[in-house]
């Protein structure tokens, strides 16, 4: 008996393995067959479809990084906000392209002249996704439910984190009190002026959603966002794809013109870039530098540019000797040839940067002379901060492990400079841990001399940068380098209450002159974040925070 | 045979527990507040401190240890820090398409490499033998990323036969019951969506089973060479039976053992160690799942899927050791 089963299987198995040998000749003419099934399958779904003979309305995008969650409450990373900027309307919204304020779901506001009321006038006959009624309430609802600790719609695991940060945490809140006057009118009290408020508003954050799905789906909601948008959210599989359907009745004219927008993850750059040649996906977000020569001998596919609205920086760590030196910290500064490295690792997509905020926004100091590249003058600093042959002890310089819009390649640039820095004796060793440990190392600050980091801005204020990464309320935090002065300290909160702009704007112009002299950072470059499409997508407008609208979106 | 198949799988219960602790102590021996790592900047020691709780992290190693014991036995595999979402709900999709792709690697790797092992020793010397194994030397030392890349180079973007990334055509997408795109269509009957999921995963499936691919060949090579040279299959000769009959019934029947512990072994390094294709392949899989786990520190989904790789791990190698015993009954003795 066992002897039958056994052969029976032996047989089984050499049958089966002789049949796939065999298989390798079958396999070439198999395939031939496959490439002419194989094309009639492509063409067909192009031209069978009763919308149109010839334009595409599918948007089929490919970007890194999948969503961490579809409700935009919840989470401050780029990747999910994205997608809820599809599927939700805010008050107010960023004029794509830009950074500036303009009427969303709100048409119009009023500001009292203490700057402690703000009055908006809600578009009227807006309806959510699941038919329920946009009003005043649900806005009154949607803020609620943010600031309340105690919410029942706080689900587990749940944390308003940009509301925290932007209209400070639970105990210090700036908004004190948000009431529907009537169905159009919601009016907002708060304990103190905030000058970026509108500006903070228009956040993908603070999309209205829908009340009535969240008292519904409770913890699903992330899951299954509902909002007024132009895009209605239909299909999450996870690290693959999100499904958006055309939002028929959206209130906006004439928008979305897209039917369906599908956004995949396709973690590696290279094979984004594959499939877009291969016609899988139709939009691709971060192109690499290497990879624009072939773009630009495709005719088929254009080049598009994000607006530069970002900074990567080298930061010294003020805990270590003799970084708190600021001889040293400007000697330093004249020894990176900024130029070269754009030259080198950027293929031009890039400016040197002076400042910590991007010349593109608002407030920000032309007058602000650069450290020029110099090394004769690098030298004579140090010597005169009493290190006339280098300095002594080898400097530990973190490069970052991880590719990032603002920082393609951090271990190449931070070889490019360690070389610059021998010449003046200033002996390095490069250091990548891996991400979440480099993050924790230096914030920490106990392992590294000098970091590199970046920051892209998240809203279009200069507070975002210059507050958020170098006032001495930022440590632990974002200001890694421990740089603590006052007086700059002093300028930053007078703007942060400071509502009348042109007055805010030359705040930060004094600010920027501070940071200058103290050398706190050296500025590196913004770069011109790149995309790729096919040439015949039309209405993308790249936007500088990296989130933009779909709706806009069509093919020719 | 039964009282085997008990023995090894009794074996199994303190190997699983073992696991448990291992990948338990690992985790929590990683330097740094967890709490503050997966809140990042912007939160507030509040939800840090809420978090803390939620996680347990307050309470004793050996309690939570315990707590985390009796949420697994009830079905309770955590909650993802990064989604929100319940682990159990959430991770299998991840574990289908990670299977899909396994599967599809080593039926290439063991149809290839087994019949080019066979037809090696067959032909030992000749050149069809040099030519395979020096082709089976470069498979071991090839780089997955580069092949991959290559591969999705020459198929997809010059010869545009194959698709590049993905499990499907988004355009035109399968429906999914099971999230084994494979079993899904042949349940719909949907010939042309099964032909364009097979399609999808030629390329990944390559790049992925090359590696075991090559060790199995020459596995094989050397297994059957053993084989060939002994009593019995010279008796066979002597008898006057084909050169087909004695390789593939009375050779291969035992030259097979030590083939099927590689084969065995490759499929649980496969499902572990898939990170890079899935990556390439933007292939939806555990091994990216865990890894994006990894970068955001998501500490419950980064314990759960490791001890779910672990425990499938355990459960092929009992598989195979019960093959050997239908392979080779003298094993049932011991």
């Amino acid at each position: 008996m066992k002897k039958w089963s056994s052969l029976a299987l032996a047989v089984t198995l050499g049958a089966v393995l002789t049949l796939s040998g065999c298989g390798g000749n079958n396999n070439n003419a198999g395939t031939e067959a496959t490439a002419a099934t194989n094309a009639a399958a492509t063409t067909a779904p192009d031209s069978s479809p009763e919308t149109s003979a010839n334009t595409q309305d599918t948007l089929i995008l490919g970007r890194g990084g999948d969503s961490a969650s579809l409700d935009p409450a919840i989470v401050t990373d780029g990747e999910s906000l994205k997608i809820a900027h599809q599927v939700f309307d805010s008050l107010l919204e960023y004029k794509p392209g830009t950074s500036e304020v303009q009427a969303s779901l709100a048409d119009s506001w009023e500001v009292s002249p203490d700057g402690l009321t703000y009055t908006f006038k809600l578009h009227p006959g807006v309806k959510f996704h699941d038919g329920t009624d946009f009003n005043a309430e649900a806005v009154v609802f949607n803020f609620t439910r943010w600031s309340d600790p105690a919410s029942e719609f706080k689900f587990e695991g749940d944390s308003f984190d940009y509301y925290d940060s932007m209209f400070g945490p639970d105990g210090s809140r700036v908004i004190k009190e948000v009431k529907a006057v009537d169905a159009t009118t919601v009016e907002f009290t708060l304990n103190q002026p905030q000058a970026p408020f509108l500006q903070n508003i228009a956040m993908t954050s603070f999309g209205i959603a829908s009340p009535a799905a969240i008292q519904e789906k409770k913890e699903n909601f992330k899951n299954e966002p509902v909002g007024t948008g132009p895009f209605v959210f239909t299909e999450w599989k996870h690290n693959d794809s999100i499904t958006l359907d055309k939002n028929s009745n959206y209130w906006k004219e004439g928008l979305p013109k897209l039917n369906k927008v599908i956004v995949r993850s396709i973690p590696d750059n290279s094979a984004r870039f594959n499939a877009l040649q291969n016609g899988e996906i139709d939009l691709m977000e971060d192109l690499s530098p290497d990879d624009l020569s072939t773009l630009e001998g495709n005719t088929e596919l254009q080049k598009i540019e994000r607006p530069p609205f970002n900074v990567a920086y080298l930061g010294f760590n003020f805990k270590k000797k003799p970084f708190d030196n600021v001889k040293v910290r400007q000697a330093l500064n004249y020894a990176v040839n900024k130029q070269a490295i754009i030259d080198a690792f950027f293929s031009g997509q890039a400016t040197a940067a002076v400042n910590p905020m991007p010349p593109s926004l608002w407030g920000y100091n032309d007058a602000v002379k650069d450290y020029e590249y110099d090394l004769d003058k690098a030298k004579a600093l140090l010597a005169e901060a009493g290190y006339p042959d280098g300095l002594p002890d080898t400097v530990t310089l973190y490069a970052m492990p991880v590719s990032r819009p603002y920082m393609p390649d951090g271990k190449k640039v931070a070889e490019a400079i360690q070389a610059d820095w021998e010449t003046i004796g200033v002996k390095t060793v490069i250091e990548s841990p891996e991400w979440a440990t480099y993050l924790d190392d230096t914030k920490a600050g106990e392992k590294d001399d000098i970091y590199m980091l970046g920051w892209t801005g998240d809203n279009g204020d200069p507070d975002n940068f210059l507050y958020t990464l170098l006032d001495k309320d930022a440590i632990p935090g974002n200001n890694r380098t421990f740089y603590v002065n006052e007086e700059l300290h002093t300028i930053l909160i007078n703007a942060q209450k400071e509502t009348d702009q042109a007055k805010r704007s030359d705040l930060y112009k004094q600010a920027q002159e501070i940071i200058k002299a103290d050398a706190p950072w050296i500025p590196l470059v913004h770069t011109t974040p790149l995309l790729a499409a096919k040439a015949n997508l039309k209405g993308f407008v790249p936007g500088p925070t990296g989130t933009e609208y779909y709706s806009e979106i069509y093919f020719e | 045979m039964n009282s085997y198949l008990l023995k090894r799988v009794m074996v199994l219960f303190p190997v699983l527990i073992g696991m448990t602790i291992i990948v338990f102590s690992i985790i929590h021996a990683i330097p740094g507040d967890p709490a503050e790592t997966i809140l990042g900047q912007k939160a507030t020691e509040q939800s840090k401190q809420a978090l803390r709780e939620q996680l347990g992290l307050d309470k004793p190693w050996l309690q939570q240890y315990f707590n985390y014991m009796g949420d697994l036995v009830q079905g309770d595999l955590g909650t993802s820090i990064r989604t929100k979402t319940p682990i159990a709900k959430e991770i299998m999709p991840y574990l289908a398409a990670t299977l899909e792709l396994t599967a599809a690697s080593m039926l290439f790797a063991t149809i290839v490499g087994v019949n080019a092992g066979i037809l090696s020793a067959w032909r030992q010397n000749s050149w069809f033998d040099y030519t395979a194994m020096i082709i089976a030397l470069i498979g071991v030392s090839m780089p997955i990323f580069w092949l991959g890349l290559m591969e999705q180079m020459l198929f997809a973007l010059k010869l545009h036969w194959l698709p590049s990334i993905g499990r499907m055509d988004q355009r035109n997408p399968v429906e999914s019951i099971t999230n084994l795109y494979v079993i899904d269509t042949i349940l719909a009957g949907d010939w042309r969506q099964l032909w364009t999921v097979i399609k999808h995963l030629i390329l990944p499936s390559i790049a992925l089973g090359t590696i075991p691919m090559a060790i199995i060949a020459r596995m094989t090579r050397s297994s059957m060479l053993e084989v060939m040279n002994s009593d019995y299959i010279r008796t066979a000769k002597a008898k006057g039976l084909s050169q087909f009959l004695v390789v593939y019934k009375h050779a291969l029947k035992n030259a097979l053992i030590p083939v099927l512990t590689v084969v065995g072994l490759q499929t649980g390094a496969l499902l572990g160690g898939a990170v890079l294709t899935e990556t390439i392949f933007a292939w939806p899989g555990v091994g990216r799942y865990i890894f994006e786990a990894i970068s955001s520190r998501d500490y419950p989904v980064i314990q759960t899927g490791i001890l779910i790789i672990a425990f499938i791990f355990v459960f092929i190698n009992l598989l195979v050791d019960l093959l050997y015993a239908v392979i080779d009954p003298r094993i049932n003795y011991k």
